[in-house]
C-alpha cells in the first residue's frame, strides 16, 4: 500500500471516527435501542408497561385490604341493586360481594402479567423452535429438509386455520380449569404465528448477499444457518413477542371471562372480575369498567412498545 | 497449463411455465497463475452466472450446468458438494459487488474473518484473532484490532470492500474471482481497491478473474479480456489488441459509449442502441444483430462461429468492424 492511500485512509478514518465517536463498537441492537429511546411511542409504552409491572410486583404490599375477605358484605345487596361506589375508604368502591375493588384490581395485575408473560414465552419458545427447525431444514436445501419443512408448515397452517381463541378454548376444555391451562391455551394459540414468522424471516435472509458471500468462503451450512441467518431473523420475532404480550393478556382475560379461567377464587383476576361484573352491568357498570380499562391500557402499552420496536428495527429507517 | 480452464460452459435456467433461459452459452476461457482475465459485458449477459457456476453456488433447483471447468486438474462441475465446499474459500475465493450487503450486519467483522480461518486453517481463539488483524492490516485497514470488533455498518464502503478482500485472501487462494468489486464504490476508492487487487496478484501470483461492465477497470488491470454478449463470448483478445483493434461491433459500441473528458461540452453520449430485450436467439443468428450497425442478412444464417486471428484475437461476427483476414490492416497498426 502506498503511503498516499494510507494517508487518505487515515483521514477518512479520522473523520469517520469523529462522526461516530460515541457510537463506536456499537451493535445493531444497541443502535436500535438508541432510536427507541427517542421515540415518543416507545416512551409512552414503556411508562404504561413500567407502571403495570411495578404494580404487579408490589401489588400485594400496597393493596390496602384483603382482596377476598367480604369485609363490607353487609353494605352491598346485588339483588336489591344496592352497590357502593368510590369513597374515601374504598377508592374504587366495593364489588358485588362487598370486597374492596381497588385491592382486587391491584392484586389482579400480577395474575394478568404472569399469564401474559408465561403464555408469550411458551408461544415464543415452541413457535421459534418449530419455525427455526423448519427454516433451517428448508435452508439446508436437502430433499428431506424441504419435506420436513413442508410437514411442519402444514401443521402450523392447520393450527392457524383454527381461530386463536377457539384453539385456546379447546385446550382449556381438554385440560380442565387452572391457571396453567390458561397460560398453555393462550401460548399454544401463539405458536403458529411465531413459527411462520421465524421461518419466513429465515428464508428471506437465506437469499441475501451475505449468505451467498458466506457460502463462497466455504463455511458449512450449519454454521451459516446458526451464526448468520438466525441472528438476522430474530428482529421481527422479538417485536412479535412484545405485541403478543398484549394479545395474550386480552386472550387470558377473555378465557377467564368465558369461565375457562382459573377456578381459584383466592386470587382476583381481571378477566374473572369482568365476567362477575357482567351480571350487575345495569346496577354497577363501574365494576366492569375498571378491569376492562386496566386490560385495555396494559394491552395498549405493550402494543405501543412493540410498534416502536418494530420501527426502530426497520432497516428502511436505519441510518 | 492454465490454473482454471473453462471449456464450453453453459448454464440453463428452467422456469416453470416459461421457456428455458440460456444464461451462459458455450463460454470458454482460461486463467493462469498471476494473470488477470476480464469478463466484460452489460447486465444480464451471464458474467455473474459464470462466476457462480464456477464456484458451485448456483443451487440445484431449475439450473442445469454443462461443459467443463478444470481448476488445477480438478473437475469443478463434477465435484462432490463437500469437496467443493473445502475448495471454496481455501483455493478459490470470491469478492462480491456490494460490500455492505455481502457482510452480515449483526456479526462483527472479526468473527466473519476468523470463522474462515477456523474453517479452512483450523485456527482458533487468540491465534485466529491475531491472524485476522494481520489480514486487515495487509489490505490496508488502519487500526485493525479495533476494526475487528466493529460491525459492517460502522465502516465506510471502501473499508468494507477491503474487509471482504481480506476474507477472500484469508487462506491465500490460488484463484480469486472478483464480481464487479468496484461497482458500489466511488471513484477514488475504486482506484485504491483495484490497486490493492493488482498488488495481490503481483505479490502472490494469484490468478484473478475480473468480472465487470466497466471497461476502465479492464483497461487498467486485465491481461486478457473476454467480451460476453447474451451468454456467449463475442470477442476475446489480449488487452492491447482489444483496445487497439476492437473487432466485434458490440465491443466497438462498448468502447464508444465511454464518456470522454475531451469531448465537446453538451455532446450527447453514444449508447449501444436498443436493449438486451431486442436480442434474438443465438440459434437463429447473431443475438446482437437487432442492435448492430453492421447488420446484414448474413447475420441471420445461424449462430456465427468464433474466428481467431494468428495473434489469438477471437471474434464471433460475420461482419467484423475490422477485417483481420484482409492483408495489412489492423494487427500491425494495432500493435504499433
Amino acid at each position: 500500500m502506498s503511503t498516499k492511500t494510507d494517508k487518505i485512509d487515515r483521514l477518512a478514518e479520522l473523520t469517520a471516527a469523529k462522526r461516530t465517536d460515541q457510537g463506536h463498537g456499537e451493535s445493531l441492537w444497541r443502535e436500535a435501542f438508541k432510536r427507541l429511546r427517542r421515540s415518543p411511542m416507545a416512551i409512552a409504552g414503556t411508562i404504561v408497561v413500567g407502571i403495570f409491572i411495578v404494580i404487579a410486583i408490589v401489588g400485594p404490599y400496597i393493596a390496602p385490604f384483603d382482596p377476598v375477605s367480604q369485609t363490607w358484605g353487609d353494605e352491598v345487596f346485588p339483588n336489591k341493586n344496592t352497590f357502593v361506589g368510590p369513597r374515601a375508604e374504598n377508592w374504587l368502591g366495593l364489588d358485588h360481594l362487598g370486597r374492596d375493588q381497588f385491592s382486587r384490581m391491584v392484586i389482579g395485575a400480577r395474575q394478568s402479567l404472569m399469564v401474559g408473560v408465561v403464555a408469550t414465552l411458551l408461544g415464543f419458545a415452541f413457535g421459534a423452535l418449530l419455525g427455526g427447525i423448519a427454516g433451517a431444514a428448508a435452508g439446508l436445501g436437502k430433499r428431506w429438509g424441504r419435506r420436513l419443512d413442508t410437514v411442519l408448515m402444514r401443521f402450523t397452517d392447520m393450527m392457524l386455520a383454527i381461530p386463536a381463541l377457539l384453539l385456546a378454548v379447546s385446550v382449556a376444555a381438554l385440560m380442565g380449569q387452572s391457571l396453567a391451562t390458561v397460560m398453555i391455551a393462550v401460548g399454544v394459540a401463539q405458536v403458529p404465528i411465531f413459527a411462520r414468522l421465524l421461518r419466513g424471516s429465515m428464508l428471506s435472509q437465506a437469499h441475501s448477499d451475505y449468505v451467498l458471500a458466506a457460502k463462497a468462503t466455504g463455511i458449512k451450512r450449519r454454521r451459516i444457518v446458526l451464526a448468520h441467518i438466525l441472528p438476522n431473523s430474530m428482529g421481527p420475532v422479538l417485536v412479535q413477542a412484545t405485541l403478543t404480550l398484549a394479545t395474550a393478556i386480552i386472550d387470558a382475560a377473555a378465557l377467564s371471562y368465558l369461565g375457562l379461567g382459573s377456578p381459584d377464587q383466592s386470587t382476583p383476576e381481571w378477566g374473572t372480575m369482568l365476567a362477575d361484573a357482567q351480571r350487575f352491568l345495569s346496577g354497577a357498570p363501574q365494576l366492569a369498567i375498571y378491569p376492562a380499562v386496566a386490560i385495555i391500557i396494559t394491552a395498549l402499552g405493550f402494543t405501543l412498545l412493540g410498534e416502536a420496536m418494530r420501527e426502530s428495527l426497520d432497516p428502511k429507517l436505519r441510518k | 497449463m492454465a490454473l482454471l480452464a473453462v471449456d464450453n460452459l453453459s448454464v440453463k435456467f428452467t422456469r416453470r411455465g416459461k421457456p428455458d433461459f440460456q444464461a451462459v452459452d458455450g463460454v470458454s476461457f482460461a486463467v493462469s497463475e498471476g494473470e488477470v482475465v476480464g469478463l466484460v459485458g452489460e447486465s444480464g449477459c451471464g458474467k455473474s452466472v459464470t462466476s457462480l457456476a464456477l464456484m458451485g453456488l448456483l443451487g440445484d433447483h431449475g439450473v442445469s450446468v454443462g461443459g467443463n471447468a478444470t481448476f488445477d486438474g480438478i473437475e469443478l462441475l463434477k465435484l462432490r458438494k463437500d469437496a467443493m465446499r473445502d475448495l471454496r474459500g481455501r483455493d478459490m475465493a470470491m469478492i462480491f459487488q456490494d460490500p455492505l450487503s455481502s457482510l452480515n450486519p449483526v456479526v462483527p467483522i472479526g468473527i466473519q474473518v476468523t470463522e474462515i480461518l477456523t474453517r479452512h486453517r483450523g485456527m482458533r481463539g487468540e491465534a485466529a484473532r491475531k491472524e485476522a488483524a494481520d489480514l486487515l492490516d495487509r489490505v490496508g485497514i488502519p487500526d485493525p484490532t479495533r476494526r475487528l470488533r466493529e460491525y459492517p455498518h460502522q465502516m465506510s464502503g471502501g473499508m468494507r470492500q477491503r474487509a471482504l478482500i481480506a476474507m477472500a485472501v484469508a487462506c491465500a487462494p490460488r484463484l480469486l474471482i472478483a464480481d464487479e468489486p468496484t461497482t458500489a464504490l466511488d471513484v477514488t476508492i475504486q482506484a485504491q481497491i483495484l490497486e490493492l487487487l493488482k498488488e495481490l496478484v503481483d505479490s502472490e501470483g494469484t490468478a484473478l478473474l475480473m468480472i465487470t461492465h466497466d471497461l476502465g477497470v479492464v483497461a487498467g488491470l486485465c491481461d486478457q479480456i473476454n467480451v460476453l454478449y447474451a451468454g456467449k463470448v463475442v470477442e476475446n483478445a489480449a488487452r492491447r489488441n482489444l483496445f487497439a483493434a476492437p473487432t466485434h461491433p458490440y465491443s466497438v459500441g462498448l468502447l464508444g459509449s465511454i464518456p470522454r473528458l475531451d469531448a465537446p461540452r453538451g455532446e450527447p453520449l453514444t449508447p449501444v442502441r436498443g436493449s438486451v430485450n431486442d436480442n434474438i436467439d443465438w440459434a437463429d443468428g447473431c443475438a446482437f444483430a437487432p442492435r448492430c450497425d453492421h447488420y446484414t442478412i448474413e447475420c441471420l444464417q445461424g449462430p456465427p462461429a468464433l474466428t481467431e486471428t494468428y495473434t489469438g484475437h477471437g471474434y464471433r461476427c460475420v461482419n467484423p468492424v475490422i477485417d483481420h483476414t484482409a492483408p495489412a490492416v489492423s494487427d500491425t497498426e494495432a500493435n504499433s
